[in-house]
């Protein structure tokens, strides 16, 4: 025989939640996993960066405001990063002023959500991202 | 005093079970009567709902009373009939379908480079679908050298309309379809809201528009979009509206419907585009 044993898991798609809020963490991942994302989760970007290094998603949800590393500065290295995959990176952060929009944009981001969200406005952000 | 007997016919006052179920008729009736929308029993249960704001406004206690008024004032009947029109619109809705309408409107141009394309986007809501065809055709440059394409918005919600005039958009609305990028080229912050940019929405004409009873737009159009509106009429209607736009459709232009939506086994007046796939065309007609 030589097919290998595929899971439901190598279908989908993957998501890493950066946020340094749990609430923020849980209702995203129930958001994603009802969009069938496989979700890990990142409380700083930091961690967030350790974790494209090791397995890079085909997506990042982003919070812009985090201590240690900031998803600005994460963000900037994930671009300077010599990781083999692009993934698309959705900001979602209550930063909702021009300048921090166009600041994301610069830097690299594919798509920006102001909190408070919901179902329909990340549904729709993923979409336009090609990514649900 | 003579006591009625046990068995003596005594009218009861209904049960306000049975009461609000009577007004909610009222009311549905009277959302048909103005709009000619019927609201499907699986949606009634969003009556209460959207009527919530009008009755706080009114200062009604119940639906009952909200019905009654309804009945004998025309303009709290409006409001009744604006409130439970479902509004729901999103920008770019089916982003793939209106590339297409520009993709036809870019053909239109080159096939009739003297004219200049007309659109009407019917049923319009708050402005989304019109707003995300302007901001298409501005990055197109469609007509960029004589004059963009003409965007006629009609709405049977006054409301709809005015909040659509005004171009301004809650960080929720502004959220829904519409892509960063586009978001910071078109549209300025203002407060809490989002406001598009006025030379976009002066490339729209909006006008109220009953589109099963009121006289049609002056002249011929391209393009007619109407989606998730015709699904709200009965059949007898639906056809009615159909025959409706093929007398201001021009020939080898294309009919917009809803996803869900089609004109087969619906009306004659138009078929599948062979063109455009998704689109429909006249039926009868020569370019």
């Amino acid at each position: 025989m030589f097919a290998s044993v595929l899971t439901q898991g190598d279908f989908m798609k993957t998501c890493l939640v950066v946020d340094d809020s749990k609430v923020i963490r849980k209702v995203a991942r129930h958001i994603l996993e009802t969009l069938n994302f496989q979700v890990s989760e990142a409380c700083d970007g930091r961690e967030a960066l350790d974790s494209c290094l090791a397995s890079a998603p085909d997506v990042i949800l982003l919070d812009w405001n985090m201590p240690v590393m900031s998803g600005m500065d994460f963000l900037r290295a994930l671009r300077d990063s010599s990781i083999p995959t692009r993934p698309k990176v959705v900001f979602c952060t209550t930063e909702n002023g021009m300048a921090h929009i166009r600041a994301a944009i610069e830097a690299g981001a594919d798509e920006y959500v102001m909190k408070p969200f919901d179902r329909e406005t990340l549904e729709s952000k993923l979409q336009i991202v090609g990514m649900a | 005093m003579i006591e009625p007997r046990a068995d003596t016919f005594v009218p009861r006052q209904p049960s306000p079970r049975a009461s609000a179920k009577g007004a909610m008729g009222i009311l549905t009736a009277i959302l048909e009567s103005r709009t000619g929308q019927q609201l499907a029993a699986n949606r009634e249960w969003r009556l209460e709902t959207a009527l919530k704001p009008l009755l706080r406004d009114l200062k009604f206690d119940t639906i009952e009373a909200l019905a009654s008024a309804a009945l004998r004032s025309p303009d709290i009947g409006d409001q009744v009939a604006d409130a439970l029109l479902n509004q729901e619109s999103s920008f770019f809705r089916d982003a793939a379908v209106l590339d297409m309408v520009a993709d036809a409107v870019e053909a239109m141009r080159t096939d009739h480079p003297h004219r200049r394309p007309r659109i009407w986007s019917a049923g319009c809501s708050f402005g989304q679908e019109p707003l995300s065809l302007a901001m298409l055709f501005g990055e197109r440059e469609i007509g960029r050298d004589t004059q963009p394409p003409e965007i006629v918005a009609t709405d049977v919600s006054e409301i709809a309309l005015t909040r659509a005039r005004s171009g301004r958009y809650s960080q929720f609305e502004i959220q829904r379809g519409l892509p960063v990028r586009r978001m910071v080229r078109w549209f300025e912050t203002e407060g809490n809201e989002w406001v598009a940019n006025p030379e976009l929405v002066r490339r729209i004409a909006f006008r109220r528009m009953n589109l099963i009873s009121d006289p049609l737009p002056i002249g011929r159009f391209d393009v007619i979009l109407c989606r998730n509106v015709l699904l709200y009429l009965n059949a007898e209607l639906r056809l009615k509206v159909f025959e409706r736009f093929a007398t201001v459709i021009r020939p080898g232009g294309v009919l917009v419907l809803g996803a869900g939506e089609t004109v087969i086994g619906q009306t004659d007046a138009f078929r599948p585009s062979p063109r455009y796939r998704g689109l429909y065309e006249p039926a009868h007609g020569v370019p």
